[in-house]
């Protein structure tokens, strides 16, 4: 069985059909990637299953439970954390203080310093900046914060939603490196990606999105060969 | 994703910023030549009264302070003005008032009431119920009035808002009728009493209640504030006011934080309203209209959504309108429109308040 299991979803806004009947799965273990171009339906895919948005049909469902059903703050302690687009750091927040939210509805203090450790050891450049307020920060720290934050919630399940978006490309690399990292240490991974070489590069299998639905799906090397993903999401000829 | 409203920030420009300026000088100037003439060429009163009028000044402007707190909160978190507020501040001025006349009607001894053997306790009592009475109205105002129409367009939470405060009032008004009810405060908190202090060839009374409102205030102040930056609670307001689906990523139960919201408001104006009680003495069913809108006067003042911005435009508010008919040689009557001036100035002029800041777009 699937840890996520994401059937026939089907997300509006308002009367805007955004999802016409996206259906993806995860493994337990797994780093899967769904890529397409913009306005595809990748960002509305993850708001949906972490409860920000309300499918109006379908199933999400998370180790056997429908999680259609649950407000976002249930389906977050349920074990799901998303990094989301724009990373959404809290500007007046500091450093520190932004970590403590990931922390939120744990009560586990030897566990949260763990994993604060953790944190600092993955991104150093976080401990520098402790004090310093989120809206200081360069966009790099910024998305170093934002992964940060979304271990402290210790997630079975990690959504990112465009890590690599407005980073310098070796930053991108060091980013897509702590990914697989975390995703080794235990993490399942579902990655949002337009940088599709990056993201099928580190992924065990891929989606395509077009226009909110799965247009093809593949293992990830599989995927890097297509004709039709070459063309259109790895800008080759 | 949110519409700039009046009370955002617009640039002005052209001939207009020219208008502002030239308003500018000529207002200073006039409030300058008034001064030379209330305080030089022809003073007016003696420092005693100019101490006495900043005394009362300072005791009212905590007063608003308390209240536009409650307005700074719920815009910081909702961007919605909580119009019922100051009703919410009648609700909680009431609740003192019966316990203080229950307490005064309890006798200890044959010509002992509780409220006078032990006032220090009583005061305590009516706080407690005030606060009480208020954050719980706040937080079913929320739950009825404000939560179902969260994600409509912004004007119709606050239409609904005045709808609920003119409810309220009406309620009141069935529960209370019309009549002034007196606050019979406990013995050694008569209104009036207090420490003579001699200024020049007067004196001024520095009255009890009068240090009371400021000291229970400040406290509420000091509160509230270790409460918004070192509390977990406080942490998660923060981060809700800046980012809702971000916080609930954290899981935090938004709604349970926006209730949480409505309830330290309704605590503070319930503070409020009992010192409006104690301090000045009466109290009706629409005795929060007039504290409710100088209060939303001084949020503004101070920069809505801006903690500090409301204490400083709280107590701002209460000493210019206090000194303001002095100074400008005006009827005494005309304190209220001093206040109201200011808001409408504040709003043309400096949307954004005197510690105002530009709302980021994502907040919502
Ligand atoms: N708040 C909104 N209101 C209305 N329509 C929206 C909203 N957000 C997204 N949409 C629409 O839904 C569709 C899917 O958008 P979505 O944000 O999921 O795309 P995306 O794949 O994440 O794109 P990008 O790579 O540019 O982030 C788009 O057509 C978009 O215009
Ligand atoms: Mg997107």
């Amino acid at each position: 069985m699937p840890m996520l299991e994401v059937s026939d979803v089907h997300t509006y806004y308002g009367n805007i059909h955004a999802l016409n009947g996206i259906s993806i799965s995860v493994e337990k273990g797994e780093i899967v990637t769904l890529i397409g171009g913009n306005g595809a339906g990748k960002t509305t895919t993850l708001r949906s299953i972490v409860g920000l948005l309300k499918p109006r049909q379908g199933h999400i469902v998370l180790d056997g439970e429908d999680l259609t059903q649950y407000k976002t703050h249930e389906i977050v302690n349920k074990g799901v954390a998303m990094v989301p687009e724009g990373r959404g750091i809290f500007a007046r927040l500091t450093v520190t203080e932004n970590l403590d939210m990931g922390a939120y509805s744990r009560k586990d203090q030897k566990g949260i310093q763990q994993d604060l450790d953790r944190v600092y050891t993955i991104f150093p450049r976080l401990k520098e900046r402790r004090t310093q307020v989120g809206g200081t920060l360069s966009g790099g720290e910024q998305q170093m914060l934002a992964i940060g934050r979304a271990l402290m919630t210790h997630p079975r399940l990690m959504l990112l939603d465009e890590p690599s978006m407005g980073l310098a490309p070796l930053l991108v690399e060091s980013i897509f490196e702590t990914i697989r990292s975390i995703n080794k240490e235990g993490t399942t991974v579902l990655l949002v990606e337009q940088n599709a070489l990056m993201a099928l590069s580190i992924a065990d299998r891929g989606y395509v999105v077009q226009t909110g639905r799965i247009v093809l799906q593949d293992k990830a090397a599989a995927l890097r060969k297509n004709e039709m993903v070459r063309k259109a999401y790895l800008g080759e000829e | 994703m949110q519409q700039k409203t009046a009370l955002h920030v617009h640039k002005p420009v052209g001939t207009y910023r020219y208008v502002q300026i030239i308003l500018g000088v000529f207002f200073s100037a006039y409030l300058l030549w008034r001064l030379y003439v209330v305080l030089i060429a022809h003073p007016a009163y003696g420092p005693d009264t100019w101490l006495r009028f900043t005394i009362d000044g300072v005791v009212l402007g905590s007063v608003y302070a308390l209240i536009a707190i409650g307005y700074t909160l719920v815009y910081g978190i909702l961007f919605m003005i909580n119009f019922a507020h100051g009703d919410v501040m009648m609700l909680g001025a009431f609740g003192g008032y019966f316990v203080f006349e229950a307490l005064g009607a309890y006798k200890v001894s044959s010509s002992l009431s509780f409220l006078n053997a032990y006032p220090v306790i009583s005061v305590i009592l009516a706080f407690l119920a005030g606060m009480a009475v208020s954050s719980t109205a706040g937080y079913f105002l929320e739950k009825i009035a404000y939560r179902p129409l969260r994600g409509a367009p912004r004007l119709v939470p606050l239409i609904s808002a005045v709808g609920a405060s003119i409810f309220l009032e009406n309620a009141a008004q069935l529960l209370f009728s019309t009549q002034r009810w007196d606050y019979t405060n406990p013995a050694v908190l008569n209104r009036g009493a207090g420490w003579n202090i001699h200024v020049g060839q007067g004196t001024v009374v520095v009255t009890y209640t009068g240090v009371l409102t400021i000291v229970v205030s400040v406290l509420i102040m000091i509160g509230l504030y270790l409460l918004v930056k070192r509390t977990r609670l406080g942490r998660a307001m923060r981060a809700v006011a800046e980012n809702k689906s971000t916080a609930a990523l954290m899981g935090v139960d938004v709604d349970g934080i926006i209730s949480r919201t409505f309830i330290i408001s309704g605590v503070l104006a319930g503070a409020a309203g009992v010192m409006w009680g104690i301090h000045l003495g009466l109290v009706y069913y629409y005795v929060g209209f007039i504290p409710g809108i100088k209060a939303f006067t001084a949020a503004v003042l101070g920069g809505i959504g801006s903690i500090p911005g409301a204490m400083l435009g709280g107590l701002f508010l209460g000493v210019v309108e206090s000194l303001g008919p002095a100074v400008l040689g005006i009827s005494f009557q005309l304190k209220d429109v001093i206040a109201f001036s200011i808001l409408v100035l504040v709003l043309v002029f400096r949307p954004t308040g005197i510690l105002g800041e530009v709302l980021s777009e994502e907040k919502v």
